[in-house]
């Protein structure tokens, strides 16, 4: 009977996405082809696999677990394709928006492709590699492959669990990759932005990331998914950090892209002995997102820090109403480690958000610290947020703690600061950005803090604009209601 | 023309009616004093003053400057000059005391045509002002009231009617609750405050603030009514008997 259920619900899954595969097939040949002439073959092999286990699932449905708040349709039904390298062009100026101030280095790549013409490789400090990744596995089929590609490209982000991952093993083209060699402590932070640029076109891409930090070194990294123009994109970016012993890494994903976008990431970090890891996701932009989280404490007294903001608007889902998911899997597999979640989420209008955070703590992780919190503001009777706590603990001597709250903007300060001459929608703006300023503080004083603040800042000065002369009546209904523990 | 003029004003909270009918006149340069027992409207006198919608006025008309104070949204009064200082200040986590102070009054400065103030016109007055009240230098960057004490947070709602120079500064129960201490640093502070442009609406449960702030006038709410009015004698009146009189005497007064 079981076997029975499951087959038919493969069944309907592919029933629903089989005819728009095609386009990712056509894609999957192309990068083959190319990959058959100059790649090695442990990572055709590594295509392969991928292509067999997207093609045989196809993509998820509100049915699996880990979708259950979060429909694929849309993305489905949309023929998605492949870019040629150079099919659009991007001038300097385009990007001069979109760059950071105060970055170390930046690699630009355009859909999918990089653009060593865009990119800015400033004064690299020594003892750090940043290139394309494809060209540093091309040049190991000449003999003078950066060591480590293989050792870690593919072994950390898990296929078997996520089709998604899958579907970028196979059809990746390019991405960053960054070594940051042993004892190296960089300031600055390093930016890899990663344009959808296609004019009249959907474009899909799968950009991968491969981040080598040595045993105690210090780098800070901006991953930031941004698009030219109002057309669709679809963003499926894997990106494997490898925390070498006391190493001390910021990873921050920022999603800007336009509300027509489709964006699906997975960080997948793997952290030894002590090393400690910051991942921050700014998720202000895209029409429907998905941010992946996995970090696994696989050494004694490893760290990481999971912290997130994200702010959706828009009205209903297909016409901008954002929808933003948020999936952590935060493991344990070693003694003495510690993981802090926090994310705090402001959703407006008919945007939808979510936050699914999953704490696996294995059979030996004892002395496991884990926390896990979630905040939502929900600043419209249609905005709507789904948050589920997970906790699986195999092991007996550990602490977890979660807790999740939904609430509205508090009257009593707004009246506050109203009463202190401010006006209503300053006060609001100051009420959303003192809430979101919540994850800000958990960041490092960085060129890559300012630079987050800044995008916050932005994001909520257009969402109170936009409340107030789209809606005030949303607004004036809120009732007086403080925070609600939800689980 | 009166500073303020408040004319046969009703006001209801959730559908009661709470404020029946006040009559108040305040010209600049007074101190008048609000006292009446628990329940007899002073708070939401001060909040409907302030302009807090969730209280609604049924009734009546409340001039300031000659403009109609009932029409105004909460920033307007307060741009306009009327300044509560809470019973129950709120904590806002997240916005710093003195951005937020500074932001109030740079709002305030706006609306009337002035300049704004930079970190570097602000900070030296601020300062000032902190030390006049004996505030520790800390709170400035600690986020608005946020875990401060009681004291503290009155402290501090003193130290924004000092910066904010409001033309009428509404004292809701601001000695509630403090000690002699901060009750003499407070009302040191809005001593300071006093000048013939400036009125002061003392709203207090106790004669003790009136041994600190010297008041021209006492009105007495009762039922949201003021039942008498007369001189500072009539808060010692008052702590010596009590309101039981007076609340008596308006019982009495109620058609049968």
């Amino acid at each position: 009977m079981k076997t029975a259920a499951k087959a038919m619900g493969n069944e309907r899954t592919m029933a629903t996405t089989t005819p728009k595969l095609e386009k990712y097939f056509e894609a999957y040949e192309e990068v083959r082809a190319h990959g058959l002439e100059r790649e090695p073959v442990w990572l055709q092999q590594l295509r392969e696999d991928g292509w067999a286990r997207f093609s045989a699932r196809g993509f998820p449905s509100t049915h699996d677990e880990d979708w259950r708040f979060t429909n694929l349709a849309a993305l489905a039904k949309t023929p998605f394709r492949r870019a040629a390298k150079g099919e659009f062009a991007v001038s300097p100026a385009q990007l001069a928006p979109w760059r950071v101030a105060g970055a170390a280095c930046q690699l630009v790549f355009v859909n999918g492709h990089f653009a060593p013409e865009l990119s800015d490789f400033g004064t690299l400090p020594e003892g750090l590699l940043v290139c394309s990744l494809a060209k540093a596995i091309d040049c190991g089929r000449e003999g003078c492959a950066p060591e480590g590609i293989e050792q870690h490209l593919g072994r950390h982000a898990d296929m078997s669990r996520d089709v998604f991952t899958a579907l970028n093993t196979a059809l990746w083209e390019d991405g960053a990759y960054l070594r940051i060699h042993r004892g190296v402590a960089l300031e600055q932070p390093i930016h890899l932005l990663y344009v959808s640029a296609g004019v009249g076109a959907e474009i899909a891409t799968h950009p991968r990331t491969l981040i080598i930090a040595e045993d105690a070194s210090q780098a800070a990294i901006i991953e930031d998914y941004v698009s030219l123009g109002g057309e669709a994109a679809f963003s499926n970016a894997v990106t494997e950090l490898a925390a070498g012993q006391n190493a001390v890494i910021s990873h921050f994903l920022v999603e800007r892209e336009n509300l027509a976008s489709f964006n699906v990431s997975t960080l997948r970090i793997e952290q030894s002995r002590s090393a400690n890891v910051d991942s921050h996701s700014i998720l202000l932009g895209g029409g429907l997102v998905r941010n992946n989280v996995h970090p696994v404490l696989n050494g004694e007294g490893a760290e990481c820090l999971i912290n997130g903001l994200f702010v959706g608007a828009g009205r209903q889902h297909g016409a901008g109403g954002q929808h933003i998911d948020n999936y952590m899997l935060v493991e344990h597999a070693r003694p003495h480690c510690n993981s802090r979640q926090f994310y705090n989420g402001i959703l407006a209008d008919h945007a939808r958000g979510v936050f699914h955070g999953r704490i696996v703590v294995h059979k030996d992780a004892q002395k496991t610290d884990a926390k896990q919190t979630n905040r939502n503001l929900l600043l419209s009777d249609n905005a709507r947020i789904d948050t589920k706590p997970q906790l699986e603990i195999y092991a007996d001597d550990v602490k977890c703690t979660h807790g999740a709250t939904i609430g509205q903007i508090d009257e009593a300060q707004l009246f506050y600061l109203r009463a202190r001459g401010i006006a209503e929608a300053d006060a609001r703006n100051f009420l959303l950005y003192a809430f979101a300023a919540e994850c800000l503080d958990r960041m490092k004083d960085s060129a890559a803090r300012e630079f987050a603040e800044k995008l916050i800042r932005e994001r909520l000065q257009e969402l109170v604009s936009a409340v107030e002369t789209a809606a005030p009546s949303v607004v004036e209904e809120e009732e007086k209601q403080n925070w609600e523990e939800v689980g | 023309m009166a500073l303020l003029e408040i004319q046969d004003l009703h006001a209801s909270v959730d559908g009661h009616e709470i404020l029946k009918g006040v009559n108040l006149t305040m010209n600049a340069g007074e101190v008048h004093s609000i006292m009446g027992p628990n329940g007899s409207g002073k708070s939401t006198l001060a909040a409907v003053l302030a302009r807090r919608d969730a209280y609604e006025v049924t009734g009546g008309r409340v001039l300031f400057n000659g403009k109609d104070l009932l029409e105004m949204d909460p920033e307007e009064a307060a741009c306009e000059g009327v300044f509560l200082a809470f019973q129950y200040p709120v904590e806002i986590p997240g916005i710093g005391n003195a951005y937020f102070l500074r932001s109030a009054m740079n709002a305030v400065r706006k609306y009337r045509g002035q300049d704004e103030l930079d970190a570097m016109d602000f900070l030296p007055l601020y300062k000032e002002r902190m030390k006049l009240l004996e505030m520790d230098e800390k709170f400035m960057n600690r986020s608005v009231n946020e875990g401060f004490s009681g004291g503290e947070k009155k402290r501090n709602e003193i130290l924004q009617l000092s910066m904010l120079e409001p033309k009428l500064a509404i004292l809701d129960e601001t000695d509630s609750g403090l000690d002699i201490d901060a009750l003499r640093i407070v009302a040191q502070g809005v001593n300071a405050m006093r000048s013939p442009d400036r009125a002061f609406l003392v709203i207090t449960h106790y004669q003790r603030l009136l041994d600190y702030i010297a008041t021209d006038f006492v009105h007495v709410l009762v039922d949201g009514k003021i039942e008498r009015s007369g001189g500072p004698e009539l808060a010692l009146e008052l702590e010596e008997k009590g309101y039981g009189q007076i609340e008596a005497d308006a019982q009495q007064a109620l058609p049968a």
